[in-house]
């Protein structure tokens, strides 16, 4: 009982990294419609930026504001050379944008900083808290849970935002009808700046605590693919949505792991959250907390 | 107008309800359409009567009600049993197939005509090019129908609204009908355009005997052209009968202009 | 100029849909063919065939599979080279197991295992569509590719995991030198790319646009989106399947399952963007464009190191090849959609008129 506790406990924390990347897709696909399948490439690149900018000489807290600057100088470049042109183009050919947008962010993080994997120092043990070990005996690492406090803090600041701001406002409208917004006087191309800069922020966090646990690292980018069966699960649109299909995925995937990993010759952690999300969406097609769509003709 | 002569009921619509969860759609409504006929359906902007083809072609499943076609009741259409038994439409919003051309749209409307399969297909010269050629042949006689013979190499894409529209109703004609659902076929058209298209609704109904039925906003185009009328509205109907009928008719009246309460 | 159709007339409807209605270009695609069988397999090195021609027929091939599902039925699939190994390994089973079986009818039964695969993972896009479908075909890229790593009896209990394919024999003749297996894949891939023509040309073709453009219209008028979609996933993954079989026996000889990865999927969904999305030409141009970017690259790097003595770190190469990729594909997306087939049409239309303008 107590091991499968601890690979429950473990998978969840996992789960809440997931969760992490995905709230950078919910978050622009909220606003512009967009797939951003670069997500999982600008979480590298935040997180190769920030230990590049620490390993030259400056110190993390400086390193860190820095590296936010360049994510919002991307999200500008971003907005005006692909997103800007595209306007109003089918879900899909944005969708394909990204991808090459993907090869292109991930291209040029390993063009400035290398492809040889960094280590970070957080100043945060990766041993398990001392605390849970006596009393309960689980092992629970204190670095998931900083890594999970700060994963809250965010998202609550993130809903703060959305709901209750002027800005989080018109993200929605823009969301809704890129048209229409822009015929309402909302500035969509700021809008999508602020947006994607958001989302180069929570590239930043998410980048610096799987850096911080595995190196940063190419591998990074496929981790972070596996946002995508949390948002299957989830709902494009969903940020509890994203939250609660990350811990899913992320507990699900140890457990399937160290229970029915043995019989078949483990390794399934890389396509099981896939698979599952699959037959997921065979049986509810919207996600968790997705709108249902009625399609009209 | 000489009035033409209709034959028996092929569509019967009995107590037909549909609602989207809580939006009630169509509530109770029957009527029965006869062969060879042009039936209008009329009424105010959201009183269902583009549900009301939807469910006659079997987009949408009703709650409630029968469809009786051809003698056969059924709870509900499916769209392929639908246009098996031959009931073809057009859409209010243009539903071209937008990367091919006007040839190739209209040819996809033989398509239930076609026997060859992909592995024939595949080979092509043999059954699948003679059949290609003889639904051609048919294809080509509708183009000339519609006179759309300049444009039918042209992507639909890049036309102008009033021919789209001509090849939407081509594609629909491809089938050889028997009922024929028309979505406001005149939206949007000038005069002109208008003209064309009820001398084209006039020709088919007379020519190939196939039985119309048809959403429409001009009331001019209404009165003058079909049999009978419907009238919704809310999604109720409050009106059925000839064009005079329904003319002097006091709750279409009220629908359309209004009353005191 | 040269390139005008006035006093070509058509005569019968046979005649108004052949494959290249203009007589120019029929006379093109012959040369192009004669060229192909004939000059090339005489004259071009061994390197020339094996690291360029070879890799980029069957890349042709697997591209035009994609192009069959992605271009012509709208479903978009990240996994192709998942299918691609299916077919790879379907295929050495079936030489290894099936004592005498002759080639050819190996490469199409796997062909049919890869057709049966993608028929099992095209069934969530009866009810799934765009990106979440895009999303879920990545469960097909890393299950099978999992299955093949970890189930012993596809690679043979190979240690390493890796197979090495059987000699390509027909009619006692062996396929051994680079010329001989390049005529043998530009033989298959030639017929299938006709195959494909024929099938995208008529009602089959029609069936999966209509599906693509209007699956609501194509559903009224009686094509059924269930068969539709499906029968695209299979045709699709069937040529695939084949493309995968040619890369493991005509191509690399031994391969592996992690060869056919993530990245070789995207690579080919890129031949199919750059190339033209819904053009068979495009696969073909989508492929020349891509398997050549790297070698041109490579040229462009050493000219800078050598010629210009310009300090470059190491690995930049490769970093710059995705940042090239990546940026082509934002290019073409934004300004190109239809990619270089589009560009070429273009081009011929220019050529009908010059040296008019107008």
């Amino acid at each position: 009982m107590q091991f499968f506790l601890e690979v429950l406990l473990g998978g969840l924390l996992t789960g809440i990294m997931y969760s992490m990347v995905a709230l950078g897709f919910v978050l622009i696909y909220k606003a512009s419609g967009v797939f951003n399948f670069a997500q999982g490439a600008m979480v590298f690149f935040a997180a190769l930026t920030a230990v590049g900018l620490h390993d030259l000489g400056l110190s993390l807290w400086l390193a860190i504001p820095l590296t936010m600057l360049v994510m919002i100088v991307l999200a500008m470049a971003i907005e005006k050379i692909v997103l800007r042109p595209l306007v109003n183009q089918p879900e899909i050919t944005l969708f394909m944008v990204t991808i090459g947008l993907t090869f292109f962010i991930e291209g040029l993080a390993q063009a400035i900083w290398g492809a040889s994997v960094r280590k970070l120092e957080m100043g945060i043990d990766d041993v398990p808290l001392e605390y849970l070990l006596d009393t309960l005996g689980i092992a629970i690492s204190q670095f998931d849970l900083v890594a999970a406090g700060i994963a809250f803090v965010l998202v609550a600041g993130l809903a703060m935002f959305f709901s209750k701001t002027k800005v989080g406002r018109a993200l929605r409208a823009v969301a809704d009808d890129h048209q229409a917004a822009l015929s309402i006087g909302i500035p969509l191309q700021q809008i999508w700046v602020i947006v994607w800069g958001v989302a180069g922020f929570v590239a930043l966090v998410a980048g610096l605590l799987w850096g911080a646990r595995n190196g940063v690292q190419f591998a990074l980018t496929f981790v972070a693919l596996k946002a995508l069966p949390v948002l299957i699960l989830g709902g494009f649109t969903s940020v509890p949505g994203a939250i609660v299909g990350g811990l899913i995925i992320g507990a699900s995937e140890k457990i399937a792991e160290v229970y029915l990993g043995p019989y078949v010759g483990g390794g399934i952690e890389g396509w099981f959250p896939y698979v599952l999300a699959l037959l997921f969406l065979l049986a509810r097609p919207e996600g968790l907390f997705g709108e249902k769509i009625i399609r009209r003709i | 107008m000489a009035q033409r002569q209709s034959g028996d009921v092929i569509l019967d619509l009995q107590k037909i309800s549909l609602h989207f969860g809580g939006v009630k759609a169509l509530t109770d409504i029957s009527f029965d359409v006869r062969e060879h006929e042009i039936r209008a359906i009329i009424g105010p902007n959201g009183a269902g009567k583009s549900s009301m083809l939807n469910v006659i072609n079997g987009v949408y499943h009703p709650q409630e009600g029968t469809i009786v076609f051809r003698g056969k009741p059924r709870h509900e259409m499916d769209t392929y049993q639908a246009a098996k038994a031959g009931i073809a439409r057009t859409f209010q919003n243009i539903a071209l197939f937008k990367g091919m051309s006007v040839l190739d749209n209209i040819m996809t409307g033989r398509n239930l005509k076609i026997r060859s399969n992909f592995l024939l297909d595949a080979i092509y010269w043999g059954p699948a090019q003679r059949e290609e050629i003889e639904h051609r042949r048919k294809v080509e006689e509708i183009i000339d129908f519609l006179e759309i013979q300049h444009i039918r190499k042209t992507p639909v894409g890049r036309l102008p609204y009033g021919f789209q529209k001509r090849v939407e109703l081509g594609r629909a004609l491809a089938a050889e009908p028997s009922i024929l659902l028309l979505d406001e076929p005149m939206a949007g058209m000038n005069v002109e355009e208008k003209q064309d298209m009820c001398r084209f609704i006039l020709d088919v109904n007379d020519q190939f005997g196939t039985t119309i039925v048809l959403i429409e906003h001009d009331m001019g185009v209404v009165m003058d052209i079909s049999d009978r009328v419907v009238v919704l509205d809310y999604g109720k109907k409050i009106g059925d009968g000839t064009p005079d009928e329904i003319r002097n008719n006091q709750d279409v009246i009220n629908a359309y202009l209004g009353v005191a309460h | 100029m040269f390139y005008r159709e006035a006093g070509q007339f058509k005569a019968t409807y046979a005649e108004d849909n052949q494959i290249f209605p203009i007589r120019q270009d029929r006379i093109g695609i012959t040369l192009i063919l004669l060229l192909a069988f004939l000059v090339i397999p005489l004259s071009a090195s061994p390197y020339i065939f094996s690291a360029i021609l070879i890799p980029f027929l069957i890349f042709s091939l697997a591209a035009l599979g994609l192009n069959i599902l992605t271009g012509y039925a709208g479903q978009l699939s990240l996994g192709t080279a998942a299918f691609m190994a299916v077919g790879a390994f379907a295929s050495y089973n079936f030489m290894l197991r099936l004592e005498g079986i002759p080639v050819l009818l190996a490469f199409a039964l796997s062909g049919c295992c890869a057709a049966a695969v993608g028929i099992v993972f095209g069934l969530p896009s009866l009810r799934i569509r765009g990106f979440y479908l895009a999303a879920s075909t990545l469960a097909t890229q890393f299950f099978i590719v999992w299955c093949l790593t970890k189930i012993g009896w596809f690679t043979n209990y190979s240690s390493s995991g890796v197979i090495t394919a059987q000699q390509i024999v027909i009619f006692g003749y062996a396929f051994d030198t680079p010329a001989a297996k390049y005529l043998f894949v530009l033989s298959v891939v030639s017929i299938m790319a006709l195959l494909a023509k024929n099938m995208v040309r008529s009602n089959t073709g029609r069936s999966w646009m209509a599906i693509r453009d209007m699956d609501m219209a194509a559903e009224v008028i009686g094509f059924r989106p269930m068969r539709t979609k499906l029968l695209a996933f299979a045709v699709s993954s069937f040529y695939c399947g084949v493309a995968g079989a040619l890369y493991a026996y005509a191509y690399l000889g031994t391969v592996e399952p992690e060869g056919f990865s993530l990245e070789m999927s995207f690579r080919i969904l890129f031949m199919v963007i750059i190339g033209g999305i819904g053009s068979i030409l495009g696969s073909f141009l989508g492929s020349a464009f891509i398997v050549l970017l790297p070698t041109l690259l490579n040229v462009l790097f050493h000219f800078l190191e050598t010629e210009l003595h310009v300090e470059l770190p190491s690995g930049i190469s490769s970093s710059v090849e995705l940042m090239v990729f990546g940026a082509l594909i934002i290019f073409f997306l934004i300004v190109e959609p239809h990619g270089l087939a589009r560009l070429w049409q273009i081009g011929k239309e220019k050529l009908r008129l010059w040296p008019f303008p107008h």
